[in-house]
């Protein structure tokens, strides 16, 4: 694959999350969650809906204040204030406003001037120069969505978090939107929450699996081979069925109960 | 088709109107039928239409009033946490006294003229244009202001650039309520105290029993009012083109 030199120098920091509590002060799922996000890789994470795994990483963006104790920071020991981008299950397009606008959002909120030339690169590196005056209300989902990748490469951080950026799309469409987040992200360090263990298979580095009960705390698995994989290839049934594992550990019944309650 | 409609219902009406007054003969002082209003309305059209532009002057500057009055007073309350304690009483209150009862009050503050019409009219529509905006500058999607954070962007940018737009069909519907009822606010103003507009017309034919002429400048200002409400609906859909139409309970 050719790809377009890094707009982070060498390489961009990590993520480090340590001591993270998940859940509410009432009830607390998971204590003392750990892990690191390795620099210019895809970490992924899976766990039982419900189990705070949103609430994490919106914590991380500065969101949602932290339970005490907490620390988030850089592999490099610094904040991260102004390094990450954050992209969400819903497309988050602004409906008044069309493609090319909605890509030039972060400049219009700060009050700079957007640079117009990169955001029509973006739009044609996404695959979708041919909808940039075109309203969300007039585009399908993964037209949508790839306006929101836009958007998120054009605030140029190198810290990308997403929640489930590619759940609400069909299979194919999925597909080929992981491809193309993974081109253009690859030099930035990814955080992905997904449900989907084929989508972990697929793209992630490290996958980390967050659980509850007994149990709590997370298992971190590293798939063999590098992304993008073929979630069907033989080599990886051993990690697949070990992510069943560690997800299931709870018991079956318990989780689609709370899938079902979602 | 989309025209017909209204006009064959409308026409239905004057029909039964008609009918009614014949079959009933019901004294014209009481109720006149439809023809004799309409020869009334045409005969004295000048005079009529010299009380509606004054009539129309107070509702559109009641809705310019009250609309800034009412945008700003929502952006206030959405912006300042400290504003909505001190303006919800306000707004509260502005509601709770009826404007028909402060109308002899604005006459005898502001005289005569068009002020206490136009007061009466901002008045009528504060409400109703505060509530319905600020409303919906309050269910702004959660995950547009969370986007917006990420990316460093001020509480006033937030407002003013996510916020303002997406709360503008709550606020059209603010404002379809105050283009209906601002006609309320400047008539019952007239009653009170005018030397001019359809509200005084009606008051002055209805002592001289001339109940013909008064029916002509009701007629007068329910044409009227259906004009401002079609206007001012075409040009907020204009303005919000954005916003899928149709019934989000049927999709």
């Amino acid at each position: 694959m050719n790809l377009p030199k890094t707009d982070f120098g060498p390489a961009p920091p990590g993520l480090r999350v340590r001591n993270m509590q998940l859940g509410w002060e009432s009830r607390i799922l998971v204590e003392n969650l750990s892990f690191d996000a390795a620099p210019n890789s895809w970490t992924c994470l899976l766990g039982e809906s419900g189990v705070g795994k949103s609430t994490l990483l919106r914590t991380v963006a500065g969101l949602v204040k932290a339970f005490p104790g907490g620390v988030f920071e850089g592999s490099d020991g610094l904040p991260l204030d102004g390094r990450i981008a954050y992209m969400a299950q819903q497309d988050l397009l602004l409906p008044w406003l069309n493609a090319t606008s909605n890509v030039a959002l972060g400049a219009r909120l700060r009050g700079e001037k957007p640079d117009l030339e990169k955001v029509a690169e973006l739009l044609a590196r996404t695959g979708i120069s041919d909808r940039a005056l075109a309203k969300s209300g007039e585009m399908s989902g993964g037209e949508r969505q790839r306006v929101a990748l836009a958007r998120t490469m054009m605030e140029a951080r190198p810290i990308v978090l997403m929640d489930e950026p590619f759940s609400a799309l069909d299979a194919i469409t999925r597909t080929q939107l992981q491809d193309l987040a993974f081109e253009l992200l690859h030099d930035r360090t990814v955080v992905m929450v997904t449900h989907d263990p084929f989508e972990a298979l697929r793209l992630g580095t490290a996958i980390h699996i967050v659980r509850t009960g007994d149990n709590a705390g997370h298992v971190s698995l590293f798939p063999p081979g590098h992304a993008l994989r073929d979630p069907t290839d033989p080599a990886l049934r051993d990690t697949y069925h070990a992510i069943m594992d560690a997800l299931s550990q709870r018991g079956t019944a318990d989780a689609e109960h709370r899938e079902a309650c979602q | 088709m989309k025209l017909l409609r209204p006009a064959l219902v409308f026409g239905g009406l004057l029909v039964i109107w008609h009918v009614a007054v014949s079959i009933f003969e019901i004294a014209p002082f009481i109720l006149p039928g439809p023809v004799s209003v309409l020869a009334v309305a045409f005969e004295r059209a000048d005079i009529l239409l010299g009380h509606a532009g004054i009539t129309l002057a107070e509702i559109l500057l009641g809705l310019l009033f009250g609309t800034i009055l009412g945008a700003s007073s929502a952006l206030m309350m959405a912006y300042f946490r400290q504003a909505r304690s001190w303006l919800l009483p306000v707004l509260v209150i502005s509601q709770a006294i009826p404007v028909f009862a402060l109308a002899p009050v604005l006459v005898l503050w502001f005289g005569y003229g068009i002020v206490p019409k136009v007061a009466m009219a901002t008045l009528i529509i504060y409400f109703p244009v505060t509530a319905a905006f600020y409303d919906g500058l309050r269910r702004t999607e959660t995950g547009w202001i969370d986007l917006a954070q990420t990316m460093g962007a001020s509480k006033a940018a937030v407002l003013l650039q996510i916020r303002f737009p997406a709360a503008l069909p709550a606020f059209a519907s603010g404002l379809r309520v105050a283009a209906a009822v601002a006609p309320i606010g400047a008539v019952v103003g007239e009653w009170v105290g005018a030397s001019a507009g359809l509200g005084y017309y009606m008051l002055l034919m209805n002592g001289r029993v001339q109940t013909a002429a008064m029916f002509a400048a009701l007629f007068v200002l329910a044409i009227m009012s259906v004009c401002i409400y079609f206007a001012i609906d075409a040009a907020l859909r204009r303005l919000i083109s954005w916003q899928p139409d149709g019934d989000p309970s049927i999709r």
